[in-house]
This record gives C-alpha cells, sequence and structure tokens, in this order.
C-alpha cells in the first residue's frame, strides 16, 4: 500500500508536467488544428532560460519560473508569427511538416549553441524531504503540483471568464463567424499561443527543478507523450487536457513501479491506441457527427 | 489493349536502359563508389516513399507509422541471414519481412484505419514505436545494440531491380480497381460508401500494401548498410520520409522519385562539402537520414 501511494505521489508530479504541456498542445489544436510539434522544444527552451537567469543573474525560483514562461511565450508568439500565419489556409499537411522543422530548428539551434550534452540544473530550492505514513513526499514534488494545478486554474479563469478567453472560444467553434462579430483572429491566436507557450516553460523549469538535468533534446519525448495526453482527454478540452496529463503520468510510473520500465513508452501508446477505438473523441471531447 | 503493352513494353525498354546506362557510368567510371551508394540510398527510399504514397496520397490516411513496418523487414533480414548468409536466405528473409509486416500492418490496420486524419497519424506512430520498444527489448534482435555484421547481399542491381519492381506493383495497384476504390475513398468516404465500396476494406489493402513496400525497403536497408540498431526506426525517420512524399508532391509517383532524389542529394552534397572541409573524403555507409531533415 506504502509502495501504491508513493508510486501515485510520484506519478502525480510526472503527470503535471504532462498536462501543463498538453493543455498548450490542446489549446492550439482546438484552435487552428495544428500539431504544435514545437510544443516539447519551447518546453526546452524554458528549462535552458531557468538555467541561464539562475546560474547567471543568481534569482530564486519564483522569477526564473515567471521569467521562462514570459520569454517562452514571447518564443511561442513569434513562432507563431512567422512560421505558421503565413500557412494560415495551406493545406494542413504543410502547416504540419513546418511544425516539424520549427522543431528541428530549436533542438538543433541549441544542440550548436550549447552542445548536446547534459546540463545540471541549479538547484535553487534545497531538497526537504517529508514522510507521512511511510509515504516520502519531497518539496519539489509538493511545488510541482502546487504550481501545475495553480496555472491550470489560471487557465480555465483566463478561458472561461475573461474577454479574450470568450474570444478564444468563439475562434475555435467557427473563425468566419467570430471574424464577423469584429474578433481578429489572428490576435486571438497568437494570444493563444501565448498562453499555451507559457505553461510550457513553467513545465520545462519545473521539470529542470524535479530531474536536476536539461539538454536540447529533452523536448521530443514529453512533447509527444503530452500530445498523446491531449489525445487521450479528448483534444480541445482543457480538463481534458489535464486528466489525461495526470493519467499518463501516473500509467508511466506504475508501469515502471511494476519492472516493465523499459516498455513504458510502448505502454503510453497502447492506452492511446486503445481510447481512440473506445472513445474516438477522447475522455471528455465532443463527438462530432459527420453530417453527409 | 494494343495501347496498354506498348506502354509496358516502352517502361520495360526504359528500365532495361536505365540499368544499361548506370552500369557502363560505373564501369566508365563516371560513377565513383561515393555516387554508387548515393544512388543506392536513393532507390532504397524511393521504395520507401513510394509505399508511403500509397497510403497518404492515394487512400488519404495519414500513417506516420512507416518506419516500423521498415524495422520488421530489416530485421527479418537481419536475423535470418545469421543463419543462412547466402542469396537464398537474403531473398528467403525477404518474403518472411513481407509477410510478417503484412500481418502486423492487418493487425494495426483494423482498429486504426476507422480513426481519420490526425488521429490517425498519432495511432499510427504510437504502433510504430511499440514495434520499435519490443525490438529494443528482445534477445534475438540483440536490444538496443542492433545487429551488426549483416552479410553484404545486396548491391546497386539488385536495388535498382527492386525500384522497379515495387514501382510497378504500386502503380499497377493504383491503375487498377483497387486504386481506384481507394482514390475514391480519399475524396469522399461516405459517398464512396454510397456506391457499394467498403472503405474500411480497401484503406486495409492500400496499407497492407504499404506496409509489405516498407518490409522491402528494411530489407534491403539492413543488407546494404549492414548495421541496424532500433533507434534507426524511430519517429524521426517516419518523419523523413514524409518529408519525401510531400516534398514530391502528394498523389504523384514520379514526384516521389524527384522528391527523394533532391532530398537525399542536397543531403549528400551538404555531406560532401562538410568532408572535404573536414579534409575527410572517404566514404562513409553509415552516413544516412538526418541530414535531410
Amino acid at each position: 500500500m506504502q509502495t501504491f501511494f508513493q508510486q501515485v505521489i510520484n506519478g502525480l508530479s510526472l503527470g503535471s508536467i504532462y498536462a501543463l504541456l498538453a493543455l498548450g498542445y490542446t489549446m492550439v489544436y482546438g484552435i487552428i488544428k495544428l500539431i504544435n510539434f514545437a510544443h516539447g522544444d519551447i518546453y526546452m527552451i524554458g528549462a535552458f532560460w531557468g538555467y541561464y537567469v539562475i546560474n547567471q543573474y543568481h534569482v530564486d525560483f519564483g522569477v526564473a519560473l515567471v521569467s521562462a514562461m514570459a520569454v517562452s511565450a514571447i518564443l511561442g508568439m513569434v513562432i507563431e508569427y512567422l512560421a505558421y500565419r503565413p500557412l494560415r489556409h495551406s493545406p494542413r499537411i504543410t502547416a504540419l511538416i513546418t511544425a516539424i522543422g520549427v522543431s528541428y530548428f530549436l533542438e538543433n539551434g541549441m544542440s550548436f549553441l550549447f552542445g548536446a550534452n547534459t546540463w545540471n540544473f541549479p538547484q535553487v530550492i534545497g531538497q526537504a524531504r517529508y514522510t507521512f505514513f511511510g509515504v516520502t513526499i519531497t518539496n519539489i514534488q509538493l511545488l510541482i503540483v502546487a504550481v501545475a494545478l495553480v496555472l491550470m486554474v489560471g487557465l480555465q479563469l483566463i478561458v472561461q471568464h475573461t474577454r479574450m478567453g470568450t474570444a478564444m472560444r468563439a475562434v475555435a467553434v467557427d473563425q468566419e463567424a467570430a471574424e464577423l462579430v469584429g474578433i481578429d483572429p489572428n490576435h486571438i491566436i497568437s494570444f493563444t499561443f501565448g498562453l499555451g507557450s507559457a505553461l510550457a516553460g513553467a513545465a520545462g523549469v519545473l521539470i529542470g527543478l524535479y530531474y536536476n538535468s536539461i539538454d536540447p533534446l529533452m523536448g521530443m519525448v514529453p512533447g509527444i507523450k503530452a500530445f498523446v495526453a491531449a489525445v487521450v482527454g479528448g483534444i480541445g478540452s482543457i480538463p481534458g487536457a489535464a486528466i489525461g496529463g495526470f493519467l499518463i503520468g501516473l500509467l508511466e510510473t506504475f508501469v515502471q513501479a511494476i519492472g516493465l520500465s523499459a516498455y513504458k513508452d510502448a505502454a503510453v501508446y497502447i492506452v492511446l491506441i486503445i481510447i481512440l477505438i473506445v472513445l474516438p473523441a477522447g475522455l471528455l471531447g465532443k463527438n462530432v457527427k459527420e453530417k453527409v | 489493349m494494343q495501347a496498354k503493352w506498348k506502354a509496358a513494353l516502352i517502361w520495360l525498354v526504359l528500365a532495361v536502359a536505365g540499368f544499361y546506362l548506370i552500369n557502363e557510368l560505373i564501369v566508365v567510371g563516371v560513377i565513383n563508389a561515393f555516387i554508387e551508394n548515393m544512388l543506392v540510398t536513393i532507390g532504397i527510399n524511393i521504395i520507401l516513399a513510394t509505399g508511403l504514397n500509397l497510403i497518404i496520397g492515394f487512400s488519404g490516411q495519414f500513417s506516420l507509422g512507416h518506419a516500423g513496418f521498415m524495422a520488421i523487414g530489416a530485421y527479418a533480414t537481419a536475423i535470418i541471414t545469421q543463419q543462412m548468409s547466402n542469396t537464398l536466405g537474403f531473398y528467403l528473409s525477404l518474403g518472411v519481412g513481407m509477410v510478417i509486416a503484412m500481418l502486423v500492418a492487418v493487425v494495426i490496420g483494423i482498429p486504426t484505419l476507422r480513426l481519420r486524419g490526425d488521429y490517425l497519424a498519432i495511432a499510427t506512430m504510437g504502433a510504430a514505436e511499440i514495434i520499435r520498444v519490443v525490438i529494443n527489448n528482445l534477445k534475438i534482435t540483440n536490444g538496443a545494440a542492433g545487429m551488426y555484421n549483416i552479410p553484404a547481399l545486396a548491391n546497386w542491381p539488385t536495388v535498382y531491380v527492386f525500384v522497379c519492381l515495387t514501382t510497378l506493383m504500386i502503380v499497377n495497384f493504383a491503375r487498377s480497381r483497387a486504386g481506384r476504390a481507394i482514390q475514391a475513398i480519399r475524396e469522399d468516404e461516405i459517398a464512396a460508401e454510397a456506391v457499394g465500396i467498403n472503405p474500411t476494406k480497401w484503406k486495409l489493402a492500400a496499407f497492407v500494401m504499404g506496409a509489405a513496400t516498407a518490409a522491402i525497403g528494411g530489407s534491403l536497408h539492413a543488407v546494404y548498410i549492414q548495421t541496424i540498431a532500433p533507434s534507426d526506426f524511430g519517429i524521426m525517420q517516419s518523419i523523413s520520409l514524409l518529408i519525401i512524399v510531400v516534398l514530391g508532391g502528394v498523389g504523384s509517383i514520379t514526384g516521389t522519385f524527384v522528391g527523394r532524389n533532391r532530398a537525399r542529394g542536397a543531403g549528400h552534397g551538404v555531406a560532401a562539402i562538410w568532408r572535404a572541409a573536414d579534409g575527410d573524403l572517404r566514404l562513409s555507409p553509415d552516413f544516412d537520414y538526418g541530414v535531410q531533415a
């Protein structure tokens, strides 16, 4: 039982990271139907930015987190402006390949600038362990889950209760109709990329703190898994992405705990395929009926 | 009928002429070992990409799992030629690889081909990753270290013949009743269903056919490169093949040929310059997919 709860704790911390990433995927996909493959690399840039400001300016964790979010948001908007906006009306496969291209560019650009080796993320917060009934929680795990939850609630508030959020939902439902009532879709899409990328940047700093190591290719696999999480939760749905992220995180930790760590990636994809077959729209997605 | 035979004859003459041209150029020395290596890699990638083009271009199913089937072919060849390191062993392994790939394609295809667009892409990508993870953990495939010292049983004529055969197979498939059915499904699945085409059946047929050609490509890759590892068949390999198909033009066979040549040509060109600058001009068969991406 103790091992079980221990794994739940570990799974929730990892799941928070996936959930933060999945939110960015789900928002972008919901609004322009693009799998933004570069999203995982924005997470990597967020981690590197955290590394840079902490080492260079000796700032504390909060400043690193907020500045990484700001930098990632700007980067996300710049990528959208330069790479995706000119392709708004071209075939979707073109935009998808461009996204892969942006991802390669960021990965290889960072490898070029910083080398492909692993960097030790500075430990700005001294680790403390708390034991409750034999289950150990570190303060970093608590921090990850808390930050992730705060950001998710914040995002939900922005999307549901602000003018910008209302406009985002309007563009996601029908871009042309939104334009007719005076919403500028470019503005909204840019904002969406900014929001999603900010969450990815936060996830990057948190994972740096959790695993202590960052490298230019760190975004690839978590990026794809977070997309899987978004699909599992029902793409386009914000609570769905959060649930999907936690589910994938828990699944991965449990597969590892029962001694099948070599198969943890395969387990994620098997669950993905099963969920897609049983619930093609994901857990919380709306099933759209096709009309003839 | 007459015109059909005439066209077939012209293509046969062209294929044989192409063969002799390359052969002569090698004898004369215009094509050196480096260019020959490039031509063979181009050939293998044509085989892989035409198969993917059948799935993506003709049947309109967005598959991102081509590398998984390629891995099956490559590993079947690597394992069987360990025991039978002669030409017979290679052709046997080619057949075994194709059959396994087709069976796996049926198993993957039946559930996933109900999905559409991006969902299908992600599901096939997941399926290919599952294949890769399994290969990564099996004893017989030598795990993550991969397999090396695979006997060199393919040279450029083998690859050339297979390029011709698979292209012929794919073109014929695309122009047959099956091909018209899958193109109808691509254009409008519901309308196709209304005129009596079973979408699942024909989509699956195209998917299985694509998987078989991927296995051929994988087998040739294994015996030509002589070293394979699970990491060669990751998502990036599937994406490289997707890029070839898109670059050449989705749904066009000639386009796949040209796209392949351009991507590979540019890649080798850059590599050649890089090596020259490095003072190292030796031929490197392990130089592979990374560059064109």
